[in-house]
C-alpha cells in the first residue's frame, strides 16, 4: 500500500515536473505565402523565424508551412496549426486575412498574427506592417540626387495599395530633391519572375531610365543594371551580393524584433490585441548599406532617414494627386485609413492606374 | 535482354484490380527511399503522408473540401478524355464559371432570397460550358488543336479574373484591395455538418456528378458514342455519330462541371472573388482523371487519394520538417507508377533472352 | 546604342529559350510522340545549369550538364511512354510535376547566390559596327547555337534520309514498321533530342538570362514551346519566327507599359497568349496546310505487333 501510494505520488511529481516543464515551451508558427527560397519577402519573413529560434534557443519550438496558397487552402494550413499546439501563429500575406479571422474565432486560446492586414475580427487577433514606404522615400532622394536623366524606372507588381504607396512615396522622395523628376511604371503582373523582372528593367532602361527600383523579389532587375552600368535598389533583401557596384541600397523587411517582442509577449503572458505599423523608428524598416553611391546623395539619405525617425511623414502636404486636385495641404499629413488604401497617383507619375 | 509487350486478347480482370495496388506499393517504396535519402525516417514520413490526416475528423471534412473541386473537373476531364479531346483548359473554364457565377452577389447584393445561389450554380455552370465551347469551336471550324487553345485560354481566364477584381468588381468598401465584396449568407455554399468541419455541398455536387456521368458512360447509348469516337472515329462515323457534336458535348460537359467547381469553391471555401481562386485545381484534375482511369467511380478514390497526399505532404512538413517540393515530387512519383502499372492490364510483358529472332522484326501489321 | 537595336537584343534573348526549347519538341513530335513534359525538363535542365556552373565556375560545363541532364529525365519519359506504351499526355503531365518538385529540392541551396554568366561574344571591328554590330556579331554563344540548331533541324528533317525516316515513322508508323524501321529506337532518340534541347534551354535562363536561380523560374515557358510547334505547323524556320513573335509581343507590351500607354497591364499581358490563338486558328484553319504537316501518328501509340 505504502508502495503504491510512494509510486502514484511520484508519478504525479514527475507529471506536474514534466507538465511544468512543457508550458515554458511556447510553439510558434509561421505560414509563407511562397517558397523560402524567394530570396525575397518570405525569406525574410523565416529570417526572423531563424532570429526568434536563435533568440530563445530551447524555450522555443518552431513550425512553418511555405508556399500555402491563399484560399481554401490557406484556412486549413491555419487550422492545422492551431489544432498542432501551436501558441502564436504568424499569417505572413494579406491574402490569409479572412482565413486567419476565422480560425481565430476558433480557438480563442491561441494568437494569431496577421501581416499587412486590416482586419481584427477578435481579440486574439493581431495585425502588423512595416512602414516600407518609409524606405521608398529615402530611395527617391537618393535616386533624384544620382540620375543624371531625371527618370527612374519602377518595377512593379500588382496595383495594390501597398506597392501604390510604395511608388507615391519614391516619387515624393525624389521630388523634394529635384521636383521635376519622372518616374515611369512597368507592372510585371507577377511578385516573382526572373525572367519577365529583367525584361521590365531591359524595356526601362531602353527608355532612358538611369535608376532602376522594383517591388518584385527576384534579383534579375539588379543584374540587367550591373550589365548596362546603371544603378539600382534591392528590394526586401540585401541584394548587394548581385549587384556589388550597382545597389545604392536596399530596404530589408527586418521582421525579427517583432517576432521576438511577440513571442516574449506569450511567454510572459502579457501579449494583447494590437495593430501595429512600424517604421524606421521602430526598427521595422532597415536600409542596407549605402554604397555606390556619391557623398552628397549619402548625406542627403541620412538626413532624410534621420528626418523620418524623429517622425516626419512622407505623405506631409502640400501634395497634388495625379490629376491635378490637391490631395493634401501644407503640413497636413495623410490619415494611416487613406494610405492603407491609397489608389491613386500623386503628381509626376507617367503612367495610368487601373481604376 | 530486351522488354517486350504483348497485347492481351482481353483486358486482364487480375491486374485491372491489382493495378492501383502495384502503384501503391511502389510508390511507397520510392517514397521510402527518397525520404532515407533526405535523411528522414522513412515510416514517419509516410505515416504522416498518408495516416495521419485520417485520424481526425475536421481532418476528414478538409479532405473532402480539397477533392471536391478535383473530383467535379476530373469527372468532366474523363467525358473528354475518352472521346479523345484533350481538354487541358479545364482551370480557366473554372475560373470562367466563378465569374459568371458570382455575377449575382457582387452585381446585385440587394438581392437577397433562397433562389440566388441555385441560380448562381447554374449560371456558373452555363459560364464554364461557355468558355470550353471556344475551343471545340475552334477544333471543329478551324481544325485548330484544342490542347492548346484550351491552355492558351487558361492565361487569358487568370488575366481577366484580375482585372475584374481590381477594377470593375472591386469591393468599394475593401480599401481598395483586390478583391470583390463577401457573399452574402443567401449566396454561400452552406457546410453539410457545420459543427464537425468544413466541407460544403460542393463534395456533395462532386459524388453526383460522378455517379450521373459513370452511369452516363456505362449505361447509355451516348457513352457508347463517347468511347467509340475515342478509340476510332471511323468506326463512329460508319455507326453514323457525329464527331463535331462529340467534341461540343465533351467540352461543354466538362466545361459546365468545371465551372461548377469554380463557383462551389469561391461560394463555400471562399465567399468572394480574388485574383486566385485556384491552386492549379485544372491541372491537378487532369492527373486525377488519369489515376482514375477515365472512370468517374475510380475518380472518387483518385480525387481522394490526390488530397490525402496534398494534406499529408502539409502534415510532414511540420511535423518532420519535409519541404513542399517533396510532396510534389512524390506526386509524380505516383503517377508515374500508377500509369506504369497499368501497362499490365493491356499488355503482358515478356524478356526476349539475347537471341533475337529476326525473322520476326520484320514482320508487322500493315 | 539605339532604342531599335536595343530592344531587337532583349526580343532575341527571350526568344532564344523558346526557340531552343520548341525545336526539340519538333523533332519529338514529328516521330508522333507528344511529350507535355518540357516544363520539367526545362526547369531541370535550369538547375542543373545553375548548379554545375556555379560549383565549377565554368558556364560551359553547366550547359553540358543540363543538356545531359535534360536527356536522361527524358528517358523516364521515353521509357514509360514508348517501351510500358503508357498514354502520353498523362505522362508528359507527371514528368513535368516531378520536374517542378524535383527541381526544387535539388536547388533549395542555390537561392540567393549569383550564378556564372556566360558572356557575349566579342568580334573585333564587327561587333562595333553601328545598328547590326551588336545584334548580329556581340550576341551571347547560344543565341547564334539556337539559329545552327534551327537550321540543323531543318536540314536533317528535310534533306537527309534519316530525316525522312523519322517523319515516316511519325506519319505512318504502322508502314514504317512494315518497311522494317525500328520505330521505338528512333523514337527514344528523338525524346532524349527533346529533352536535351529543353535542358538547355532551361539553362540558358539561368546561365544568360538571369544568372540565379529560383523555384519555378520557368514560369510556364515550356507551355509556350509546345504552342509553338504547333503554332509553326511542324516546320522548322516557322518555329523561330514564331518564338520571335512571342517575344516581340511580350516585350513589346513592357514598352508600352513603360510609355504610359494607359491600356490596362492585364490586356497587354495577355496578347501574347491571344496571339498564339489567333495565329493558331488562322494557320489550322487552312486544313490542307496542317494534314500535311501534322504528323498523322501523333500521340498514337505503338506496339509492334508480330
Amino acid at each position: 500500500m505504502k508502495k503504491t501510494i510512494l509510486s502514484i505520488a511520484t508519478a504525479a511529481a514527475v507529471l506536474s515536473f514534466g507538465t511544468l516543464a512543457a508550458e515554458a515551451k511556447v510553439k510558434a508558427c509561421w505560414i509563407y505565402v511562397g517558397p523560402i527560397g524567394d530570396f525575397g519577402y518570405s525569406y525574410q519573413h523565416h529570417q526572423g523565424l531563424l532570429q526568434a529560434k536563435e533568440k530563445f534557443g530551447d524555450e522555443l519550438e518552431t513550425a512553418y508551412l511555405e508556399s500555402v496558397p491563399e484560399g481554401a487552402d490557406a484556412e486549413r494550413a491555419i487550422e492545422r496549426f492551431a489544432r498542432s499546439g501551436c501558441n502564436i501563429i504568424f499569417t505572413t500575406s494579406f491574402g490569409f486575412m479572412d482565413a486567419t479571422n476565422k480560425v481565430a474565432g476558433k480557438f480563442p486560446d491561441v494568437k494569431f498574427e496577421h501581416a499587412t492586414g486590416y482586419k481584427r475580427e477578435h481579440p486574439n487577433v493581431s495585425t502588423y506592417n512595416s512602414k516600407f514606404h518609409e524606405g521608398r522615400y529615402v530611395q527617391g532622394v537618393i535616386a533624384a540626387k544620382m540620375s543624371k536623366t531625371g527618370v527612374a524606372g519602377y518595377i512593379a507588381s500588382f496595383p495594390i495599395p501597398e506597392v501604390v504607396m510604395g511608388i507615391d512615396a519614391f516619387m515624393l522622395g525624389a521630388q523634394s530633391v529635384n521636383p521635376d523628376f519622372k518616374v515611369k511604371v512597368v507592372w510585371a503582373n507577377t511578385w516573382i519572375d526572373p525572367g519577365k523582372e529583367a525584361d521590365a528593367a531591359k524595356a526601362l532602361i531602353d527608355q532612358g531610365v538611369d535608376i532602376i527600383t522594383q517591388h518584385t523579389d527576384s534579383t534579375a532587375p539588379m543584374q540587367v543594371a550591373t550589365e548596362r552600368g546603371i544603378k539600382a535598389f534591392g528590394q526586401a533583401s540585401d541584394m548587394i551580393k548581385f549587384g556589388p557596384d550597382t545597389q545604392l541600397t536596399a530596404i530589408v523587411d527586418d521582421w525579427g524584433p517583432y517576432y521576438i517582442e511577440r513571442i516574449q509577449a506569450v511567454m510572459d503572458g502579457t501579449w494583447q490585441q494590437q495593430d501595429v505599423w512600424g517604421g524606421m523608428k521602430e526598427g521595422h524598416v532597415v536600409m542596407a548599406p549605402y554604397t555606390n553611391m556619391s557623398d552628397d546623395a549619402k548625406k542627403a539619405a541620412e538626413e532624410a532617414e534621420a528626418k523620418i525617425k524623429e517622425g516626419f511623414n512622407p505623405f506631409t502636404g502640400p501634395i497634388t494627386k495625379q490629376d491635378g486636385t490637391e490631395w493634401l495641404k501644407p503640413g497636413e499629413v495623410a490619415d494611416n485609413g487613406t494610405l492603407l488604401g491609397l489608389n491613386f497617383y500623386v503628381k509626376g507619375v507617367d503612367d495610368k492606374l487601373p481604376q | 535482354m530486351r522488354i517486350e509487350l504483348v497485347k492481351r486478347p482481353q483486358h486482364s480482370a487480375l491486374f485491372s484490380a491489382l493495378s492501383p495496388f502495384i502503384a501503391l506499393v511502389l510508390t511507397l517504396i520510392a517514397g521510402a527511399i527518397m525520404f532515407s535519402m533526405l535523411g528522414k525516417n522513412p515510416v514517419d514520413a509516410l505515416y504522416y503522408y498518408f495516416v495521419d490526416p485520417l485520424r481526425e475528423v475536421w481532418s476528414l471534412h478538409e479532405l473532402a473540401v480539397k477533392a471536391a473541386p478535383l473530383i467535379l473537373i476530373a469527372v468532366g476531364l474523363s467525358v473528354c478524355f475518352l472521346s479523345n479531346n484533350w481538354n487541358i483548359g479545364a482551370e480557366g473554364q473554372f475560373i470562367a464559371g466563378a465569374i459568371a457565377g458570382s455575377v449575382l452577389p457582387v452585381m446585385y447584393p440587394e438581392f437577397q432570397s433562397w433562389v440566388v445561389l441555385p441560380l448562381m450554380l447554374i449560371m456558373g455552370m452555363i459560364g464554364g460550358a461557355a468558355y470550353a465551347s471556344i475551343p471545340a469551336l475552334l477544333k471543329t471550324r478551324f481544325n485548330t488543336n484544342e490542347i492548346l487553345t484550351s491552355l492558351m485560354l487558361v492565361y487569358v481566364a487568370q488575366l481577366l479574373l484580375d482585372w475584374m477584381v481590381r477594377g470593375p468588381w472591386r469591393n468599394p468598401e475593401g480599401l481598395n484591395f483586390p478583391e470583390t465584396r463577401t457573399f452574402h449568407e443567401y449566396a454561400v455554399l452552406p457546410e453539410i455538418w457545420a459543427s464537425s468541419g468544413r466541407a460544403h455541398w460542393g463534395f456533395v455536387f462532386a459524388l453526383i456528378a460522378a455517379v450521373l456521368v459513370w452511369f452516363m458512360l456505362s449505361r447509355t447509348l451516348r457513352g457508347f458514342e463517347v468511347k467509340v469516337l475515342g478509340q476510332s472515329p471511323r468506326a463512329g462515323r460508319f455507326a453514323g455519330f457525329s464527331s463535331t457534336k462529340m467534341v461540343f458535348f465533351a467540352f461543354i460537359v466538362s466545361g459546365a462541371l468545371a465551372g461548377l467547381a469554380g463557383i462551389s469553391e469561391v461560394s463555400g471555401a471562399i465567399g468572394q472573388l480574388r485574383p486566385s481562386i485556384s491552386p492549379g485545381y485544372g491541372f491537378t484534375a487532369i492527373i486525377v482523371a488519369f489515376l482514375g482511369r477515365l472512370n468517374p467511380l475510380g475518380i472518387i478514390a483518385a480525387g481522394l487519394v490526390l488530397a490525402l497526399s496534398y494534406l499529408g505532404g502539409e502534415a510532414a512538413q511540420i511535423s518532420i520538417g519535409v519541404s513542399d517540393k517533396v510532396a510534389r515530387a512524390f506526386q509524380g512519383l505516383l503517377l508515374f507508377f500508377v500509369l506504369g502499372a497499368d501497362t499490365l492490364i493491356h499488355y503482358r510483358i515478356r524478356f526476349i533472352g539475347s537471341a533475337p529472332r529476326s525473322a520476326e522484326v520484320s514482320h508487322g501489321n500493315a | 546604342m539605339g532604342m531599335l537595336e536595343a530592344i531587337l537584343l532583349t526580343i532575341a534573348t527571350a526568344a532564344t529559350p523558346l526557340l531552343i526549347a520548341a525545336i526539340g519538341e519538333l523533332v519529338v513530335e514529328r516521330s508522333g510522340v507528344l511529350n507535355l513534359g518540357v516544363e520539367g525538363m526545362m526547369v531541370m535542365g535550369a538547375v542543373t545549369g545553375f548548379g554545375v556552373s556555379l560549383m565549377t565556375g565554368s558556364p560551359w560545363l553547366g550547359f553540358l550538364a543540363a543538356i545531359a541532364v535534360g536527356a536522361l529525365f527524358s528517358l523516364l519519359f521515353a521509357f514509360l511512354t514508348l517501351t510500358l506504351v503508357t498514354n502520353q499526355v498523362a505522362t508528359g503531365l507527371a514528368l513535368t510535376l516531378l520536374g517542378l518538385g524535383l527541381s526544387g529540392m535539388l536547388g533549395e541551396g542555390f537561392v540567393g547566390m549569383p550564378g556564372v554568366k556566360l558572356g557575349n561574344i566579342h568580334i573585333p571591328v564587327l561587333t562595333d559596327l553601328p545598328v547590326v554590330g551588336k545584334l548580329l556579331f556581340g550576341q551571347d554563344p547560344i543565341f547564334y547555337l539556337s539559329l545552327l540548331l534551327t537550321g540543323g533541324v531543318a536540314y536533317f528533317l528535310f534533306r537527309t534520309r534519316a530525316g525522312l525516316v523519322l517523319r515516316s515513322v511519325g506519319d505512318n508508323h504502322a508502314s514504317a514498321h512494315a518497311l522494317g524501321t525500328n520505330v521505338i529506337r528512333i523514337r527514344y532518340l528523338a525524346v532524349m533530342f527533346g529533352g536535351a534541347c529543353a535542358g538547355m534551354a532551361g539553362a540558358y535562363l539561368s546561365i544568360v538570362y538571369t544568372p540565379q536561380w529560383v523555384e519555378n523560374m520557368t514560369a510556364g515557358r515550356g507551355w509556350i514551346a509546345l504552342a509553338l510547334v504547333v503554332f509553326a505547323s511542324w516546320r522548322p524556320w516557322r518555329v523561330l519566327a514564331g518564338a520571335y513573335l512571342f517575344g516581340a509581343v511580350t516585350i513589346g507590351q513592357l514598352h508600352a507599359q513603360a510609355l504610359g500607354i494607359g491600356v490596362p497591364s492585364q490586356l497587354l499581358s495577355s496578347l501574347p497568349y491571344l496571339a498564339t490563338v489567333v495565329v493558331l486558328v488562322l494557320i489550322s484553319g487552312n486544313r490542307r496546310l496542317t494534314l500535311v504537316n501534322t504528323p498523322a501518328s501523333l500521340g498514337r501509340p505503338f506496339v509492334p505487333d508480330r
